[in-house]
């Protein structure tokens, strides 16, 4: 048993850039001098105190921490072929006798021979990872007691557990008191007496909704006397549409859901509208395994919904990044880690995102296990970013194909309107046109004589949508853009790069131009003032690789062709037209080489910088049909092709006037649903390939190396087989997760995670509190057996998220107060006891909403677009590709709540980032809880607490209040919830005294100090006065206890 | 060495007496929560208010910098213009690149192009004592080419700018690890109270410049006391350090203080440590909002120092970062991290060189004579490069090609705290591709920085989901002895 410090590495979301075998990893040395000090292990004995040595709470942690790195569930890094992992293993007979583990005697047990040698000792000396005296008694104990070994807990499904009866039941509301008094009493702790109704009310209302409860809830809460007050009050929220922006926020963090793509330019992507579905089922109280199903397989639903499709959106939810020189299979890698990652951590509470390079080394994931998980995404298509990066990209927002529209009632009420008009219009045209045949031999002969007269036509090739067929390059997406009026029909181009861009159509089978002496191309175009292009091309391509015609104006940047002298591979055009205009570029095809006759099979449309509109670009000729048309009318009808005469026919029935009122009539209301349609919110979702990527196990996570074996769609082993024929799809991991164990899933396990969330949520930290980890590194719950009973209550009641809450809010254990007592805190400083209620500073959304509600200015709307609050100038200067401004709302929805704020992945705002809002790069939990300077900073001094302590100053003094010292109780009130004491008045009395006598003499300053923000001001105010009350307001948002839930 | 910071004992007689309120109020001054460890009862106070704490008291040995100074040229410089001359590559200028060299290679943007040499564009020479080689570009670099040692070396893992930019500040390209300046704000504190120990500092100008993300200076797992404070030179200095318009100082002062009495009773009824953190933290707060304006106003510098580095106040421009970055030092910042983002050349290398060089030779080179003449050098480690280098293949056509990514060798220097100067340390092959002498990986980079403040790298670690992370990571890292006085 020679043992040496192994690590563990994890696995890297970009595992491997470099070719070479790169190990970038979670970073594990179990050589590293670790001591109690920071193991997670909480300082009260996890489980009850006993004699009795509990395998899963006591030893096992032991194990995982000391000795798995090298005699764990790796085989590929293990010690002396020995496993601690099992009874089995660890009690096997091995050479000369020995065994590792002898089950009741220490003795003979090599483990404790070498865990008490002090010369050589077990872990090793170098390892600096020694066991504590403690601990080698406690393995000595589990030895002397038959060293029995249990499944890990998180790996059993949730048993059926009652609580123990408990001497002061009397105490107890609920079961879930009752165990939680059980081992109180076993600890010879007392719950903490209840809070005060107001402490109450308050907690209650900013767990459930987030925000403040009004005074005049408040009151109404106090002056309910009835024994089902608290109840009433708790129905009320959970009723409340606040309840869902609440609840969304946990849910958020996990999806790690946010507004832009995160890598490189982190450019706005479209996908808001999953972040209403969220909300909205939450205020539905969508049972949780649907939630699940909806989220992850939504579209291989049966005739999914439109929400079931939106929801489809979390597949989405990852950081992408279109950086020039990304490698698509590096990517690909990537992108299948970063969904293993997230999905074990939201529904599993695991990080099989370890086993990317290797065996979990503490866990039974397997590195097999982690690409079978990621199989299942294997057939999300979302590459099309990844292929062609150069794509137009660069763009706010950038596309990420594909997009649906959302509809809302509303819109799709209209939009079917719109569709029973066309389908009228469609099939008067039909009629119309078996009418109107006899007319063409008259209208061919006409056409015929005007051809030999000699007219002006113009030929489309492109105006609002491309129609050329044939390949394309670029981005062919048609805009319409404010301040930009279309030059024809509706749409343009917009092509906007910092070098060279080129987008084309070629190899066209529908609009071959046949060139003739005279005809003139044309481009409509219109250069940006604020960034116009260096250099514009038109260029032509004969068929085949023959683009040797080109016409530039503006400068020589672009260097195809170029020559000294102009040619007519590179006409110089002269200068570029004026900035911030429609202008008709226009070449003769002689300037560019062509000979009448010459076929035209491609148009390529280049500048170099800027941002250019391009609108309808095509050929002008004197001839009054294409010559495609005139063939055909000169050859005799017998002798037409099929597609002469279609073409024809075609013609004619365009050109004939009913025909031409009908079609018009038809694009306009083509136009009226294609606005409709532009108009409707774009957001990413979930479409399945029809054949699924193939998935490799890439050793040592190297996307370099292809010599993995293929592996399909499975569950980890461990945990069993999908009964099913055929290729597994995301709706069966889906419904695995949501399924209970007794039917073959692991529907209680997942329970036992999201009820330990919703346990931190309402009680400040979980039963088990590593709320992202419930593997043989995470910390044992301290009441499993209450976690087991929550999980089992939740699926059994068909997991009904909003009876969950009420559940735990009724408790006993819910109404406690917050002030740890002398003993309770020496006991149990971190409170896994939960012998009182948990005090913290609010969330940073819950900072923001409840200044906003004390102020009045907060305004109410659930779902709708990102809005985008006033934040520091400059702030996205490092943002590039392309560089931006941010455009901060003005009107009232900057004051909307914190979940609708933009989320910004590399530049989240500055005042949830003060408050611990995470970036939403990868999963979170459970956010840390800082106390800066930069916070109070925030609070001090940033323009919208301000304008919100300005705002309730304003409601202060408008209130009917006498005197002074009750607008400040009043004020007070409002922020804490409670009255203010003596003391309390007076610290704020003499602020305001001194504010009112500095600013009587400083109107200017007065002046600005009241004008900050958008919020109109009362000019019934003097501004002396609201200014001096603005400082009495800011201290009053500045309480550590307004920001704080007891 | 004056700060005093140092000295276990003092704070473990000090943290003898703790109570957890003590242990946060200290927490809050700035002390190191790695020096703190070996308090009683701290670990489960620093767990009880969320914080992460490392068991091995720090300095783990007698450390030679007290600072550093990492100025980042992001983009990823061409070695092969600046520090590391290849005559042969210029014998190969215009022909094909030898495929033994780039055969199985991860290429970026050059993937699926003919590949052809492109000789070095700027002339060389030796300077100073020492005679080290350094490009026609960096004139004023070379005229200290006796106080920095150049690592030709250096080899990392990503390919593309934002992964590559994370691994070289995280060690790893996953998302929300703590960067190299917060792992050393939490080992060893800020000695200043007035101010952040770990400040990043962004310059205006050059072409088409890198995006940077804030997940460069995060604190990621660590608390977000530890994460990189940005300095803006335009605008407010920190978000949200200027009062509210219409609230001069005084006012803001009898606002805090009210703010500050009104928490203290509260504290009384409560008896909840925390009050008094945010006590603490609202003290710091205000203090900051007088001496980081102070701070970063460049005006009271002298007119030579001014010309000395190129600097204008208030212009945004590497120069003036550079003289920032002197006063930061001057008042105990523990990491200050630059960056210049215009080096990313893939055309007009020449031109952009030119550009780029001009932003950042002149100042760079004051700034570690600056150190020196005030006898600060010796204890403050400057470190400059990119996140990558640039191949030796051309990319694009016309007379100024440019140069594509680059990670399997390129160059980066060291300059003060310990280091000796006028070396070059390890080599790449005859083009400029592979480093194959003394490979330097990013790891050890980080290894060595750690080492100079008096950490050894293996032991200051963090347990974070079940893993004891490291700014080293997993693979072994070593401390690059060669490279150290």
């Amino acid at each position: 048993m020679r043992g040496r410090a192994r690590e563990c590495q994890g696995a890297g979301a970009f595992a491997l850039g470099g070719g070479r075998v790169a190990v970038v990893c979670l970073a594990i040395a179990l050589s590293s001098g670790t001591t109690g000090a920071q193991q997670p292990q909480p300082s009260v004995a996890a489980a009850t105190t006993s004699d009795s040595v509990d395998f899963v709470r006591e030893i096992r942690p032991i194990l995982s921490q000391h000795c798995f790195a090298c005699h764990g569930p790796d085989a590929a890094s293990r010690e002396a072929d020995l496993s601690l992992t099992t009874h089995a293993d660890a009690t096997a007979a091995r050479a000369h006798g020995f065994r590792a583990i002898a089950p009741y005697s220490t003795d003979e047990s090599e483990v404790w021979l070498r865990i008490t040698d002090p010369d050589n000792p077990m872990p090793p000396h170098d390892a600096r990872n020694p066991l504590t005296s403690a601990q080698i008694e406690l393995v000595g104990r589990w030895i002397e007691q038959g060293a029995t070994y249990a499944p890990h807990w998180a790996y059993r499904p949730p048993r059926r557990t009652v609580p123990q009866q408990s001497a002061r039941d009397d105490w107890a509301r609920s079961d879930v008191d009752r165990y939680v008094l059980a081992r109180l009493e076993a600890e010879g702790l007392s719950p903490a007496p209840d809070a005060d109704p107001v402490t109450l009310i308050r907690r209650v209302t900013l767990d459930l909704t987030g925000l403040p409860p009004t005074s005049s809830e408040i009151d109404a809460f106090l002056g309910d006397a009835s024994d089902e007050a608290y109840e009433r009050a708790v129905d009320r929220l959970l009723a409340s549409p606040r309840y869902g922006e609440r609840m969304a926020s946990l849910w958020l963090d996990l999806v790690r859901f946010a507004d832009t793509v995160g890598y490189h330019g982190d450019q706005d992507h479209r996908i808001w509208p999953y972040r209403d579905y969220v909300i909205n089922s939450f205020n539905a109280n969508t049972a949780f395994d649907r939630f699940t199903i909806e989220q992850l397989a939504g579209d291989l639903l049966e005739d999914p919904t439109q929400e079931q499709l939106v929801a489809t959106g979390y597949n989405r939810l990852l950081q992408t990044s279109h950086e020039g020189g990304v490698q698509l299979k590096e990517y690909r890698a990537i992108y299948m880690a970063d969904r293993v990652r997230n999905l074990s951590g939201v529904w599993m509470g695991a990080t099989v995102g370890c086993a990317q390079c290797h065996d979990h080394k503490f866990d039974p994931y397997t590195t097999r296990d982690f690409y079978s998980l990621g199989a299942f995404f294997a057939d999300v298509d979302d590459e099309e970013h990844l292929r062609d990066p150069y794509a137009g990209l660069n763009t706010l927002p950038t596309p990420r194909v594909p997009e649906m529209r959302v509809q809302s009632s509303e819109t799709s009420r209209v939009l079917d309107a719109i569709h029973d008009r066309i389908a009228a219009t469609e099939r008067r045209l039909q009629s119309v046109g078996d009418s109107l045949s006899e007319a063409q031999p008259k209208w061919e002969q006409e056409l015929l004589s005007r051809l030999d007269a000699g007219s002006t036509t113009e030929f489309v090739w492109v105006d609002d949508v491309l129609d050329t067929g044939g390949r394309t390059q670029g981005d062919w997406t048609f805009v319409r853009e404010a301040g930009v009026p279309p030059q024809s029909g509706e749409l343009y181009r917009r092509q906007q790069s910092n070098g060279l861009i080129q987008h084309y159509s070629a190899d066209t089978t529908q609009k071959q131009i046949v060139v003739a002496d005279g005809d003139v191309f044309f481009a409509w175009v219109y250069a940006s003032p604020d960034d116009a292009p260096e250099a514009v091309m038109l260029q032509f391509n004969t068929g085949g690789q023959d683009w040797q015609h080109r016409a530039v104006w503006g400068g020589d940047q672009i260097a195809h062709g170029r020559r000294d002298k102009s040619w007519a591979g590179y006409r110089r055009m002269g200068s570029l037209p004026e900035t911030g205009a429609w202008a008709r570029l226009e070449v003769g095809v002689a300037d560019v080489g062509l000979e009448p006759g010459a076929v035209i099979s491609g148009i390529a449309f280049t500048q170099f910088g800027g941002t250019l509109y391009w609108d309808k670009a095509g050929m002008t000729s004197t001839r009054a049909a294409p010559a495609s048309v005139e063939l055909a009318l000169r050859t005799p009808a017998e002798e037409r092709t099929a597609e002469q005469t279609r073409l024809l026919r075609d013609r004619f029935l365009r050109e004939s006037p009913e025909m031409r009122e009908l079609r018009a009539r038809l694009a306009e209301l083509n136009d009226e649903r294609d606005a409709v349609m532009r108009s409707l919110p774009l957001t990413m979702y979930t479409r399945a390939l029809d054949v699924p990527r193939e998935v490799r196990v890439l050793p040592r996570g190297n996307w370099l190396d292809e010599s993995g074996e293929i592996v399909e769609p499975a569950i980890p082993a461990f945990l069993g087989r999908l009964g099913r024929e055929g290729r597994a799809t995301r709706l069966d991991l889906a419904r695995w997760l949501v399924t209970p164990e007794e039917d073959g899933g692991i529907g209680g396990s997942t329970a036992r995670v999201f009820v330990n969330r919703v346990w931190a949520m309402l009680f400040g930290q979980g039963l088990c509190s590593s709320l992202d980890d419930f593997g043989g590194q995470g910390v044992p719950p301290t009441y499993p057996d209450l976690l087991d009973y929550l999980a089992r209550e939740f699926v059994d009641s068909g997991w009904d998220v909003k009876a969950l809450v009420r559940r735990l809010v009724r408790t006993r254990t819910y109404l406690q107060a917050s002030t740890p007592g002398e003993r309770a805190f020496q006991a149990d400083p971190e409170n896994v006891l939960f012998a009182r209620q948990a005090r913290y500073r609010l969330p940073a959304e819950m900072v923001r909403d409840s200044a906003l509600a004390v102020s009045g200015l907060l305004v109410e709307q659930v779902g709708g677009p990102s809005i985008k609050p006033p934040q520091p100038e400059g702030l996205y200067r490092h943002l590039n590709f392309p560089t931006r401004e941010y455009e901060r709302d003005t009107g009232p929805e900057q004051w909307r709540r914190g979940v609708y704020m933009h989320w910004q992945r590399q530049f989240p705002h500055p005042m949830l980032r003060a408050f611990d809002a995470p970036t939403r790069e990868e999963c979170t939990a459970s956010r840390p809880v800082s106390n800066t300077p930069l916070a109070a900073l925030t609070l001090l001094n940033d323009p919208t607490f301000i304008e919100a302590s300005r705002a309730f100053a304003q409601r202060v003094l408008l209130a009917e209040h006498d005197t002074d010292r009750e607008r400040i109780e009043f004020a007070w009130r409002e922020a804490t919830g409670r009255k203010a004491t003596a003391g309390e008045v007076e610290v704020l009395d003499h602020l305001l005294s001194e504010g009112l006598e500095y600013y009587a003499t400083h109107p200017n300053d007065a002046a600005q100090l009241v004008r900050v923000g958008d919020a109109p001001v009362d000019d019934s105010l003097a501004e002396a006065e609201l200014a001096a009350w603005t400082q009495v307001t800011r201290a009053v948002l500045n309480l550590h206890e307004t920001i704080t839930r007891e | 060495m004056s700060d005093h910071t140092y000295q276990p004992d003092v704070i473990r007689d000090q943290m003898e007496r703790v109570t957890r309120r003590q242990f946060l109020g200290a927490l809050s001054m700035g002390v190191g929560a790695a020096a703190l460890t070996q308090l009683p009862g701290a670990p489960a106070f620093a767990r009880a208010a969320g914080m992460d704490i490392s068991a091995s008291p720090i300095p783990h040995f007698a450390p030679r910098a007290r600072r550093v100074i990492f100025l980042c040229m992001a983009g990823g410089p061409s070695h092969l213009e600046t520090f590391d001359f290849k005559p042969k590559l210029a014998q190969l200028d215009g022909t094909p690149m030898p495929e033994s060299f780039t055969q199985g290679m991860p290429i970026a943007q050059l993937q699926g192009k003919q590949l052809r040499c492109l000789g070095p564009r700027a002339e060389f020479a030796r300077h100073g004592k020492s005679g080290l080689q350094v490009s026609g570009f960096l004139p004023h670099i070379a005229t200290v080419a006796d106080d920095i040692a150049v690592v030709k070396s250096m080899v990392t893992e990503q390919i593309n700018h934002d992964p590559a930019h994370t691994f070289m500040n995280t060690g790893t390209a996953i998302a929300g690890r703590p960067s190299m300046g917060s792992w050393v704000t939490y080992g060893l504190g800020s000695v200043n109270q007035n101010l952040p120990g770990f400040v990043v500092l962004t310059s205006v100008g050059g072409r088409n410049p890198q995006p940077i993300a804030s997940r460069q200076w995060s604190s990621g797992f660590l608390s977000s006391r530890f994460s990189g404070v940005e300095f803006n030179a335009i605008g407010d200095p920190v978000h949200y350090v200027r009062n509210p318009p219409g609230v001069p100082d005084d006012r803001q002062q009898h606002l805090v203080d009210a703010i500050g009495d009104l928490n203290r009773m509260r504290a009384e009824q409560t008896h909840d440590p925390d009050i008094d953190a945010r006590i603490a933290q609202y003290e710091l707060a205000f203090r900051m909002q007088t001496s980081i304006p102070e701070l970063m106003d460049i005006s009271d510098e002298p007119q030579d120092v001014l010309e000395m580095y190129g600097a204008t106040p208030g212009d945004g421009t590497f120069a003036s970062n550079c003289l920032l970055a002197r006063r930061l030092a001057e008042r105990g910042v523990r990491f200050i991290q630059l960056y210049h983002r215009g080096w990313d050349h893939h055309g007009g290398l020449k031109q952009y060189m030119d550009v780029c060089c001009k932003h950042c030779d002149q100042p760079t080179a004051a700034l570690i004579k600056d150190l020196k003449r005030r006898g600060m050098l010796d204890d403050t480690l400057v470190i400059w490069g990119g996140e990558f280098g640039r191949t030796p293949m051309s990319q694009g056509d016309g007379d100024d090609p440019g140069r594509d990514h680059h990670i399997k060798g390129f160059s980066m220097f060291l300059a003060g705290g310990g280091v000796r100067g006028g070396m070059s340390y390890g080599s790449t092959d005859d083009l400029g591709y592979n480093a194959v002498e003394d490979v330097v990986h990013v790891r050890d980079l980080h290894a060595t920085m750690l080492h100079q403040l008096g950490i050894d790298h293996e032991r200051l670690s963090v347990q974070y989901q079940g893993l004891n992370m490291k700014l080293t990571g997993v693979e072994p890292a070593r401390v690059v002895r060669g490279v150290l006085a």
